[in-house]
């Protein structure tokens, strides 16, 4: 009896996980369709945005749903069908990787279409609104569908939906000329990095013999090096990573807010996902892989958010400071690999497990932010925060709000971002060789641009802080909303309280984290667990004694000022008779000091006013702080490429015997070469 | 159980007696008498008592400042140990959430600063937070050199002098991580020459132009919780110059009080024999500070080969 009974409950289990593949794919369907029933109704009622936000939500929980079986227990659950196409097969996986990165997927858009209903109504938007729905629920589908492919050319697929219904939600806007220059290089940007995916998985058949997304390890160290680079290279540009960054910023900051919450806290991790994934599939054996992705990671985190501190978009801050976020979900990436070509799994835990758990952190309090600064755009009509200001007393819950995202992104205990990177420190600070064991501490020198990161990211979060909710308005609000939409709020609310949740029990996270370490890597000697590597107990209780510190010293202040004289009158202005909002520090005189220490990185741009003359006219001093990429390399080399490329223009006749005969000629100079060959 | 006690007692009426040293030592330098080397408490006793005045551009942040900077640096110093004892909390990793919760009393700090839209106190906040990000990397830098030295990630491990004293071959690290420390002291707790406390105009000040508009209790908790940031990273820094310990353990207490005195002596001396440097010129000592600390690692790890 006994084993029958075992073996009915592994059946009952297979098929559970079998059934929660199903419903991923169910959800990835619905969600990928969901814009489509807006199309039967009017583009200037709302009925279509209702709908595909419904469906939308369906669709997630029945997703999170069939994800709901794994967060206890890990298992590889398959899928595959045949397709039509000559190549590769409509395969699936569902592991513990793509668990990670689906909770993201599944949660995020969900909540951006809820706030999308009130911050972009289609009622308000009918030349764009509908495109904007269903571009924006094939974006959630694709992203899902990346995550789970199997099949390479099934996961090129995805990937070129997800850029291609990313495009066209961006660009939303396209009147406007600056959406359709950030969509254009976004466009450019995503194309060369599939361009090295396509060759990377080419590369990848040649060795392999199949499409299939199966483990590789027998692959040669030099092709898998190469694999290596070309998967970096292309899955690096959308992640973001500096230098292949240049169309990050622009393209989020033109997006509508909830989009660009979904790119940012999403869609990035999708490269983040692809680098992850091809890692854990190949050989590491080199050092350099490892070395090269936390080199990479540190200067992409330090000029990041170095780069956030120069702007005075309110968009374009937060858009590079996903850039520096990456830049620290790489530098627990590179210390991973590390762990891996040295065989020490409690690196492997710890990297891995902390650049995970960031990337949850960070699509929790990037979105938050994200949905914050629409809002705060809706209230201000500018993004430029050095206009704003005041803005906490018209909307105090939104600046609450604002303050957990900010200090969770700032890695502030006890917040969420502080959890992750406490991982990520514990690894390398291990790295050092600690119990006597050889280490490598080259890599613990990483800690120190970590350290740097979180200090600048504080500059950069108490300057947006300061600049937007402090202080006296800077001038008349046009047009403020009294409050917001509770439609807005509440999915903000909900990114907060997640912030808070994991910020206090990171425990809760740990069996996901050790699972999806477990399928990146099986080390010999890997049995330990996060929670055992890193005494993660120690961040709940420390997050409560802080909390239960602050309100005690909160209660004992206001107990004792109870029978104080307690009187208002104005900011203490140094006896200067009229004193005005004007004369505020502004965003930009805050940053000014690190903008100048950097500017070996930044290269600003100051037009500064020549007073000559005895009595000076008006005059003005602008400041800003350019893409030095963007501006000092790819314009000018696609300037370039503009000017001479055209010349090939002449093989192009528009006569089709001409181009059979560029084949004929093709084919022969091959026999040529082939007959040489043999 | 004791200790712990001892600990927490010392942690809360000790510090506001180091600026009455300092002052006092800049007095005697200066030829003149002084103020009591206990007025910090007459001060704090004085505040307590008095009403306070808020401005009308402020909202909750601006109370809010004051306290979670003293519930940050109150919950870092359980988390340093002093002397040969242990801390009161200690654990694996302890040594990141102590660099955090300064990270956290500056983000509340300078918010707070902002949130009264006076461009004095937007300067002072500018200037806190761009020093702590070249301090910053400088403590780092120690902490790797401490973790490598003492095998541990746990602050009353790394702190604590191994059993047979230092070999000689970490003198050199240890001298400079503690040149790279005692300036990095020196600006996180505002002393010349990165900062004046003295001074009364307010486009030279960094940490007193950021509560300029704080009064009464308020005012006392940041005088009280700058004075306890003194005190926290200057025992860090007397386990590492000073790694004495005496005969009998309860020895180690007023062995430490006289230890950090002497300290609070030493900063006095340097404020009286050198000026206020310029702005301009602060980044360059920080990146010193952390050349130095960030040399001592690569010493170290040149040594442990």
């Amino acid at each position: 009896m006994q084993p029958m009974g075992c073996r009915s409950l592994t059946d009952n289990l297979d098929n559970i996980y079998m059934l929660s593949v199903q419903m991923i794919l169910v959800a990835i369907v619905v969600l990928s369709l969901s814009g489509l029933p807006g199309c039967l109704c009017s583009s200037r009622s709302m009925a279509g945005q209702r709908i595909a936000v419904f469906l939308m939500v369906l669709a997630s929980l029945t997703g999170l749903g069939g994800i709901a079986v794994w967060l206890k227990q890990a298992a590889v659950s398959a899928l595959s069908v045949p397709w039509f196409l000559p190549w590769g097969q409509f395969s699936v996986t569902v592991d513990a990787i793509s668990i990670v990165f689906l909770v993201p997927v599944f949660v995020v858009p969900m909540l951006g279409a809820i706030y999308g209903l009130r911050y972009w109504r289609q009622s308000e938007h009918p030349e764009n609104g509908r495109s904007l729905v269903i571009f924006y629920g094939l974006l959630a589908g694709a992203m899902a569908l990346v995550v789970v492919a199997h099949d390479a050319v099934l996961f090129l697929i995805a990937w070129e939906m997800m850029a291609i219904a990313a495009f066209f939600a961006s660009t939303a806007e396209h009147d406007y000329p600056d959406v359709c220059r950030a969509g254009w290089i976004y466009l450019i940007a995503t194309h060369i990095g599939t361009l090295c995916l396509i060759a990377m998985f080419a590369l990848w058949r040649h060795e392999t013999g199949s499409f299939a997304l199966a483990s590789a390890q027998g692959v040669s160290t030099k092709f898998a090096g190469t694999l290596f680079v070309l998967s970096f290279i292309g899955f690096g540009f959308k992640a973001g990573v500096m230098p292949l960054h240049v169309w990050l910023p622009g393209a989020h900051a033109n997006a509508p807010s909830h989009v660009s919450a979904v790119m940012s806290g999403v869609m990035l991790k999708m490269g983040v996902y692809g680098i992850v994934r091809m890692t854990a599939l190949l050989p590491v054996t080199a050092d350099w892989w490892g070395g090269a992705v936390l080199t990479v990671g540190a200067v992409t985190g330090v000029a990041g958010i170095a780069y956030a501190i120069g702007q005075n978009d309110i968009k374009r801050m937060l858009a590079y400071s996903s850039i520096e976020n990456i830049g620290i979900i790489m530098i627990g990436l590179g210390l991973a690999l590390l762990g891996r070509s040295h065989s020490r799994p409690i690196w492997v835990l710890l990297g891995l497990g902390g650049a995970l758990l960031h990337v949850w952190n960070h699509s929790l309090f990037k979105s938050l932010l994200f949905f914050n600064a629409g809002a705060i755009i809706h209230a201000c009509h500018t993004r430029n925060i050095d206009r704003m200001g005041g803005l906490a007393k018209q909307m105090p819950l939104l600046m609450l709000l604002f303050v957990i995202g900010a200090a969770a992104i700032c890695a502030l205990p006890p917040l969420n971002g502080f959890a992750s990177e406490w991982l990520i420190y514990s690894g390398l600070f291990d790295a050092l060789g600690l119990d006597g064991t050889a280490g490598f501490p080259a890599a613990a020198i990483a800690a120190v641009p970590l350290a740097m990161i979180g200090a600048l990211a504080v500059a950069c979060f108490v300057k947006m802080f300061g600049a937007v909710f402090l202080g006296a308005p800077r001038r008349e609000m046009a047009n403020h909303h009294g409050t917001l939409p509770a439609g807005m709020i509440l999915p903000m609310a909900a990114l907060a309280l997640g912030c808070i949740g994991v910020g206090l029990f990171p425990m809760m996270t740990t069996t996901v984290l050790d699972n999806a370490s477990k399928t990146w890597a099986s080390l010999p000697g890997q049995t330990a667990s996060i929670a055992s590597a890193a005494p993660l107990k120690w961040i709940t209780l420390m997050g409560l004694v802080l909390v239960a510190f602050i309100g005690l010293i909160a209660f004992a202040l206001k107990k004792h000022t109870q029978t104080r004289i307690i009187s208002k009158a104005g900011t203490w202005d140094c006896g200067y008779a009229r004193p005005t909002a004007r004369i505020q520090y502004t965003g930009s005189s805050f940053g000014q000091m690190l903008v100048r220490l950097f500017a070996f990185i930044l290269w600003p741009k100051t037009a500064r006013p020549t007073t000559g003359r005895l009595f000076p006219e008006l005059a003005q001093f602008k400041s800003m702080v350019p893409d030095a990429i963007l501006d000092r390399v790819v314009t000018p080399l696609f300037g370039v490429l503009g000017t001479y490329l055209p010349m090939l223009r002449v093989l192009q006749r528009g006569q089709t015997h001409l181009y059979v005969l560029y084949i004929l000629v093709i084919v022969i100079i091959l026999l040529i070469f082939s007959g040489i060959g043999v | 159980m004791t200790d712990t006690l001892i600990h927490v007692v010392l942690l809360i009426t000790l510090p506001p007696l180091l600026p009455g040293v300092i002052n006092k030592t800049k007095a005697w330098f200066a030829g003149r008498k002084g103020p009591s080397v206990l007025q910090l408490y007459y001060d704090l006793i004085k505040l307590m008592r008095k009403g306070m005045v808020i401005s009308t551009t402020t909202t909750w942040i601006f109370i809010a400042g004051p306290i979670v900077t003293l519930a940050a640096v109150l919950l870092a110093g359980m988390l340093m140990p002093i002397s040969g004892f242990k801390a009161p909390i200690a654990f694996a990793g302890d040594l990141i959430l102590f660099a955090y919760l300064f990270g956290l009393a500056r983000f509340f700090t300078t918010a707070a600063a902002m949130d009264t839209g006076s461009p004095f106190e937007g300067m002072g906040a500018a200037r806190e937070v761009t020093f702590a990000c070249l301090s910053e990397p400088a403590l780092f830098f120690a902490f790797l050199v401490m973790a490598k030295l003492s095998g541990s990630l746990m602050l009353t491990c790394m702190l604590h002098t191994p059993a047979g004293g230092f070999s000689s071959a970490m003198v050199a690290p240890l001298i400079l991580v503690s040149i790279g420390l005692f300036v990095v002291l020196l600006a996180e707790s505002c002393r010349i020459p990165v900062d004046d406390p003295n001074t009364h105009l307010e486009l030279t000040m960094i940490h007193e132009v950021m509560v300029l508009d704080h009064s009464g209790p308020l005012f006392g908790i940041i005088l009280y919780s700058a004075s306890m940031k003194l005190f926290v990273l200057g025992t860090i820094l007397l386990h590492i110059v000073l790694p004495l310990q005496a005969e009998t353990m309860w020895m180690n207490w007023p062995l430490f009080i006289v230890e950090i005195i002497g300290l609070a002596i030493v900063i006095g001396i340097v404020e009286s024999i050198m000026a206020r440097l310029r702005m301009c010129h602060i980044p360059g000592l920080l990146i010193a500070a952390m050349l130095f600390c960030g040399f001592g690692f690569i010493l170290l790890m040149r040594y442990s080969q």
